[in-house]
């Protein structure tokens, strides 16, 4: 069902081998990349993500940033995860002195201290929009999150998590396309979403 | 809502596991890929596979053990024992474990737990603390390396805090009182190291029945609860023990 290449950005943050695995369950074609003219060619871009947001860094230095940008807007699905949701703001106050790619125009910030951080461990998603990526899912689904720097609810979001307050666990708008948590590491429903995102054809 | 996770660990020994669940109707019982895709199905919330002897030579099957496993299983996979430094970690990661666990080499060289976290994230790195207080508070609990043999003289409270300073993203605490004994987790000492720290905390040693959970989540305030036999005591699978502690009001991931 999957026609041409999967291109997962690789930003040197961390470990993609989960992603990538998971992504071929689902039957993509994956290619890692650090370059952003291999963007060229991709029918879905992913942006996986753990770690700190500083390690984004180089993603608009090298010109990832600009790249993804034109390439999402001329229709290609993109799909962000956890730090690769974040970037999509405009930064977070994890590195103050960093821009993020500014899609939505929102500081991501630190859990407040009434919760233990980072959140870590299975939520569950509560739905207050409609939703590509969670198709399929009954209500409440429970995902893996860890994470210490949320996303706030803005009118891209589409689902939200509890914790300390609400935040941010899926934004769709148009090809854009991010989550908290960790799709990779969600069992079955991870993999479902995974297999929605494959799915979706730009629009 | 968040719900508390229960972890399925495996001892592993030169490639196989040498303690733990024995499903009978496995082919292979013994083979941690095949028991980690088991417990994965079964309903843990995560796997950790813990390998006790990590000599060097028998490295490669672990790793190996690794790698089939995350093959096949789409939850966290933590892997610990005779992870020493960087290079060892990044093994480990290559190999597709989310998580290391490090427990006496990084009371050897702090810097580690640093390196680790800021190369692969913080949620990327568990300290294990292995404690012991016999009957004193559990503020003068210490901590011990070498399976328990050896003190270093620092108390579980102060080294867990220090561990979160340098960024640690989650404490594996084992009460070297209660391991093994099935009489129940040491909810006190849990406790106090939530107290003291704001990451989350795994609770192990001493399960022996589902109220040891109920109680370590509730009067010990730990985050996850790890166990290396759950099923020795007439519990199918971690989906049972699940059921049974959200009976009790517990938030667990279900169905799962």
């Amino acid at each position: 069902m999957n026609h041409g290449k999967t291109v997962v950005i690789d930003y040197e943050a961390g470990n993609l081998n989960s992603v990538c695995k998971a992504l071929r369950m689902t039957g993509a074609d994956v290619v890692v990349t650090a370059d952003p003219e291999a963007l060229r060619g991709a029918a879905r871009i992913v942006l996986p993500g753990v770690g700190h947001f500083s390690s984004t860094n180089c993603l608009l230095e090298s010109g990832m940033g600009d790249a993804l940008r034109e390439r999402v807007l001329n229709g290609v699905p993109f799909l962000g995860i956890c730090v690769g949701l974040q970037w999509l703001f405009v930064g977070s106050t994890e590195a103050p002195e960093m821009r993020g790619l500014g899609i939505f125009p929102a500081m991501c910030e630190r859990f407040s201290t009434s919760v233990k951080s980072p959140h870590v461990g299975w939520n569950s998603l509560e739905a207050v929009g409609n939703s590509r990526l969670l198709e399929g899912l009954p209500p409440s689904s429970y995902v893996y999150f860890t994470h210490s720097y949320r996303a706030p609810r803005i009118n891209a979001t589409t689902t939200v998590t509890n914790y300390g307050g609400e935040f941010s666990a899926v934004i769709e708008q148009g090809n854009w396309m991010a989550v908290q948590f960790h799709p990779e590491k969600s069992g079955a429903v991870g993999l479902k979403i995974l297999e929605n995102f494959m799915r979706a054809s730009s629009c | 809502m968040l719900t508390r996770r229960v972890i399925a660990c495996l001892d592993v020994s030169a490639g196989r596991v040498v303690k733990g669940v024995q499903f009978v109707d496995l082919i292979d019982a013994g083979d941690p890929a095949a028991l980690a895709v088991r417990h994965a199905a079964g309903g843990a919330d995560e796997i950790v596979f813990l390998d006790i002897t990590a000599t060097h030579e028998k490295r490669a099957l672990l790793l190996d053990a690794v790698r089939r496993a995350a093959e096949k299983i789409f939850i966290p996979l933590t892997v610990g024992g005779g992870i020493r430094s960087l290079d060892d970690a990044l093994l480990v990661f290559d190999a597709g474990a989310d998580k290391v666990s490090i427990n006496s080499a990084a009371l050897g060289r702090p810097e580690l737990i640093t390196e680790i976290g800021s190369r692969f994230g913080e949620q990327a790195v568990v300290i294990a603390i292995d404690g012991r207080r016999n009957s004193g508070a559990p503020e003068t609990a210490k901590v011990y390396v070498s399976g328990g043999r050896k003190a270093t003289g620092r108390t579980v409270v102060t080294w867990a805090r220090e561990a979160e300073s340098r960024g640690a993203g989650e404490i594996l605490l084992t009460s070297m009182d209660s391991d093994g004994m099935r009489s129940g987790f040491d909810c006190e000492l849990t406790a106090a190291v939530n107290e003291a720290v704001q990451i989350p905390i795994i609770a192990s040693g001493g399960a022996g029945n589902v109220e040891h959970f109920a109680e370590v989540f509730t009067r010990g305030h730990a985050d996850a609860a790890l166990a290396a036999s759950i099923f020795h005591f007439g519990i199918s699978d971690a989906r049972s023990l699940k059921e049974e502690l959200a009976a009790l009001g517990l938030p667990m991931r279900l169905p799962c």
